[in-house]
């Protein structure tokens, strides 16, 4: 394995460890993501056809809500300990530690979603089982979306003071396409896409993934400069 | 007087002849009637609030190639006044948009990427308000000056798919003609009012930053 994936992985199980054996943050966001599907059906009301047919909106909210929340601990336990610095001077390009941070999120998201997607196909009576594969496809690329902007944003306000307000300001908006791709393939699929629209929704974010990531990739280190 | 002066006084006798060739001489539109005339500040302020962001961009990747704070301190310029020119953007359509759709709000992919304009610009402020060291600030004032300006153009495609779900967006006549003539009246007034504004503002920041930087103990 070449040097930047071997940097990368390294400070993916190191996160992985320090995660498996708190355990502090991912009980926390399951229940976190729970409460947030139930407050759409308080405040929606027991309306089945109405529920299902907003399932694949309200399901990409509470995952992003959910993944913003965990987002902010990206970095945190680095900075809590000064360790940002102390990871910065280990030789190497300091990419790998994007595309570890990167991996780290992406595993907790998956993690979350294995959970989430079931809740919501029980509490808001959908079929998700029977389009699984195209689903798992929007959930994979709308995941590494989230993933891929929400991780280069964590990087840069995890110094800033009011960055719990901070993240999301600058993460949203940044977000729209993925939102939009991720709930406009997830409805498609779920109607049996008659409209043939979801093919269109992939592709767009598919190649946000794609540009995002590049663009994260290549400005990284300086975000990390001081 | 100084050149840049004497912009601001030719922007404000453009934006004068504009206003006063826009509400006395032209005649209201035959569709649309007394309020199409806030479409000759609506119009062209929006083509100014696009080319003040694009400032931020060029600045951004200025600052990040040269890590010269002059470029920083431009780039930040120019996004106050693009926020500014967002916001009255706003305002101005939701006005139009009353009496000639009939709604205030129409989720129209040109008004709902303008309204995700005002939170983009207005982080990238607030991350600068952040931080005390001019460096710092500058580097990541860039970042989200450069990622915003890639952002943008797909946020504006992904909502023109999804509102093209329901129904075409309502779109006002196309003017042309006379009108097309007022338009680039306006586009240059409003140009040149945004040149002044910003480098009024740049100089305003560069002497804070020498101030800052001369240091607390000597104020």
């Amino acid at each position: 394995m070449s040097a930047l994936p071997r940097r990368a992985a390294a400070i993916l199980w190191k996160d992985i460890l320090s995660e498996t054996r708190t355990r502090q943050g991912f009980t926390a966001m399951l229940s976190f993501a729970a409460l947030v599907l139930f407050m759409f059906s308080f405040a929606i009301g027991v309306d089945n056809d109405l529920l299902g047919r907003l399932a694949g909106g309200l399901l990409w909210v509470a995952i992003v809500f959910t993944g913003t929340l965990s987002l902010g601990r990206t970095f945190q336990n680095e900075e809590l300990a000064g360790g940002t610095r102390l990871l910065r001077l280990y030789p190497g390009d300091v990419r790998a530690i994007y595309l570890g941070k990167l991996a780290g999120n992406l595993v907790v998201l998956a993690a979350l979603e294995i959970v989430l997607f079931p809740a919501a196909a029980i509490l808001y009576q959908v079929d998700f089982a029977a389009q699984a594969g195209p689903l798992l496809l929007v959930a994979v690329l709308g995941t590494f979306g989230f993933s891929v902007i929400g991780t280069f944003f964590s990087a840069l306000t995890v110094h800033l003071r009011a960055r719990e307000l901070l993240l999301p300001l600058l993460l949203f908006p940044a977000l729209v396409p993925v939102v939009l791709g991720s709930v406009g393939a997830t409805e498609a699929f779920l109607a049996g896409d008659p409209l043939g629209r979801a093919g269109g929704w992939l592709r767009l974010l598919a190649s946000y993934d794609v540009i995002l990531f590049v663009v994260c990739l290549w400005i990284f280190p300086v975000v990390l400069e001081e | 007087m100084n050149k840049l002066t004497m912009l601001g006084w030719v922007s404000i006798a453009l934006i004068a002849a504009g206003s006063v060739l826009g509400l006395a001489v032209l005649p209201a539109d035959a569709l649309q009637g007394e309020v199409s005339r806030l479409l000759y500040v609506h119009v062209p302020v929006a083509w100014v609030m696009m080319l003040a962001f694009f400032v931020v961009f060029l600045m951004s990747i200025l600052y990040l190639v040269q890590r010269r704070l002059k470029w920083d301190l431009l780039a930040a310029s120019a996004a106050e006044v693009g926020l500014m020119g967002a916001i009255l953007t706003l305002v101005l359509g939701t006005l139009w948009g009353r009496p000639t759709w009939g709604i205030w709000w129409a989720w129209d992919p040109r008004i709902t990427t303008t309204a995700l304009l005002v939170p983009i610009y207005a982080g990238y402020l607030v991350v600068r308000s952040m931080s005390e060291d001019p460096d710092q600030r500058a580097r990541w004032a860039a970042v989200i000056g450069l990622i915003a300006f890639v952002q943008v153009p797909i946020v504006y495609l992904s909502v023109f798919w999804w509102r093209s779900l329901h129904q075409p967006p309502s779109s006002p006549q196309s003017m042309w003609g006379v009108y097309g003539l007022m338009l680039m009246l306006g586009f240059f007034a409003y140009a040149g009012a945004f040149a002044y504004l910003w480098l009024r503002r740049y100089r305003l920041a560069a002497t804070e930053l020498e101030l800052e930087l001369s240091g607390p103990e000597e104020g």
